[in-house]
């Protein structure tokens, strides 16, 4: 049975701040890690924002172009991300009711640091396969934090986007999926501890490069294909320069990833990354365009697909729901000021109702 | 707010559950039981609905001086809003400048957070109002 994306639907917040406004208030050379990092602006949420209102808002844009769909039809829903709101009580629970397809149905969150979302995929993908469900959606959302002043402030952003798996009118089929999983430490986080810690030089060469490689050429080698087969390709992007090696190091060009490479304009969005970058993608393509996919996640791991679009995209309404491109383009930058406010950076006096 | 109170109206914070009476027409959010025109006989005529989302508003205003919990988001528009079914909602307006806002202007609801119940407490959700894009 085929198995693909049949619909699917994103979500930035329009809040900017830029790696020189960050420097300048921490005395450092903002235009440099500008420049190293390869981003020029990182997206943040606003107060009201969190990972679950990030994530209905993708799932409805999701639900929007298919209209068709009764989202009583939808069995599964898994919600993948690092900055869940609650640490117990599932944000996948809340988006459920908010696209109205609960409660005969099953919800779990999900978490692998940046390639929690594209795990959903694979489990709604294996729902959908063995008929135990009609449709699955798998949502990849953050809204990530790095400690004041440390280097990870420069890209961690906010976002997400959300995908309709099934098995009938797909849009882009998901031939094939395979992951790479090791016990890495090069990032992590501690239950109760408010920004995450990351292993240095760690984070580099044994971490992402080479899962992300290891994921991609199992693909490449069980699907018989060469880079040149595809038309895009998506990897993650903790920053604007790592994808950018990485498909250099794998022999695919800067003009397969450039559309779906938004690290420069929103920064790094954690599980929203890749999700982003395929919804950009699925903006444009074309019946027959073949898309190539490495999401990673430290600690660590890499999932792999190769998806092909279909004839079905000509009668897709794109236009339902924003694309990512509007999402890019509306935005209003902010200084650290504010910015420390909305992320919870100054302590308020709180009052006891 | 209390937990269980708040709960039971996710249905309308979420989705804008709201009713129809058939008998007359008249669109009720939050959801009643009888029609406050029809009265008797709009008994057993009561129809669900979930309101589309998008509507114009009809006037608002800008809060300076907000409770402890709205401290962070202000100043911050408070807009009431005509639904295109015809009901009034009263609600936040976010993504725009006070300078900007209109009577009239076209609006359509979202999912945001409305607030919680202190660090350790429960999280509210339910709907704000943001200019239609495009
Ligand atoms: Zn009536």
């Amino acid at each position: 049975m085929e198995v693909g994306i049949v619909s699917y639907g994103a979500y930035v917040p329009r809040y900017r701040i830029t790696p020189q406004e960050i420097g300048r208030v921490w005395g450092s050379d903002g235009e440099a890690m500008s420049k190293s990092l390869l981003i020029n602006s990182k997206s943040v949420p606003a107060p009201d924002e969190d990972v679950i209102t990030i994530s209905t808002e993708a799932a409805r844009n999701m639900m929007r172009r298919v209209p068709e769909v009764d989202p009583k039809d939808i069995g599964a829903l898994y919600v993948g991300s690092e900055s869940h709101p609650y640490a117990v009580k599932p944000s996948g629970t809340i988006v459920a009711e908010a696209i109205g397809c609960s409660p005969n149905m099953t919800v779990a969150d999900y978490e692998f640091a940046c390639k929690a979302g594209t795990a959903a995929i694979q489990t709604c993908m294996g729902l959908v396969g063995s008929c135990m469900v009609k449709y699955g959606v798998a949502i990849g959302a953050d809204t990530s934090q790095g400690a004041p002043g440390d280097p990870l402030e420069y890209s961690a952003s906010a976002g997400g986007a959300s995908f309709l798996i099934g098995s009938k009118d797909i849009i882009a089929v998901i031939n094939h999926t395979s992951s790479f999983t090791t016990d890495t430490p090069d990032f992590w986080r501690r239950e109760g501890q408010d920004y995450p810690s990351h292993g240095g030089r760690f984070t580099g060469e044994p971490a992402y490069f080479k899962h992300v490689t290891s994921a991609a050429k199992l693909v490449l080698k069980r699907t018989n294909s060469a880079p040149a087969d595809y038309q895009y390709a998506v990897f993650h992007q903790p920053n604007g320069k790592f994808p950018q090696r990485v498909a250099k190091m794998l022999g695919f060009t800067d003009k397969q990833i450039e559309v779906g490479l938004l690290t420069p304009q929103i920064g790094n969005t954690y599980s929203g990354a890749v999700p982003l970058g395929l919804s950009a993608i699925l903006d444009v393509a074309q019946p027959g365009e073949r898309v190539f996919v490495v999401a990673y996640g430290s600690g660590a791991g890499a999932d792999g697909f190769d998806i092909t679009i279909t004839d079905n995209i000509t009668r897709f309404n794109r236009s339902a729901a924003p694309l990512v491109s509007h999402y890019i383009e509306d935005k209003k930058v902010i200084d650290y000021a504010t910015y420390a406010k909305f992320r919870g950076k100054i302590r308020v006096k709180e009052e006891v109702a | 707010m209390a937990t269980a109170r708040f709960w039971r109206e996710n249905p309308s914070r979420y989705n804008l559950k709201a009713v129809r009476c058939n008998n007359c027409g008249r669109v009720f959010f939050p959801p009643r039981g009888v029609c406050s025109v029809c009265h008797r006989k709009s008994i057993g005529k009561m129809e669900c609905l979930n309101l589309k989302g998008e509507g114009e508003v009809f006037s608002f205003t800008v809060v300076h001086e907000a409770p402890s919990q709205f401290e962070i988001l202000k100043p911050y528009m408070v807009v009431m809003v005509k639904m295109d079914e015809g009901v009034m909602l009263t609600s936040q307006l976010i993504n725009s400048d006070p300078k900007d806002v209109k009577i009239g202007m076209r609006v359509k609801a979202t999912l945001r957070r409305l607030g919680e119940d202190g660090p350790s407490g429960v999280i509210y959700y339910g709907y704000k109002f943001r200019p239609i894009e495009g």
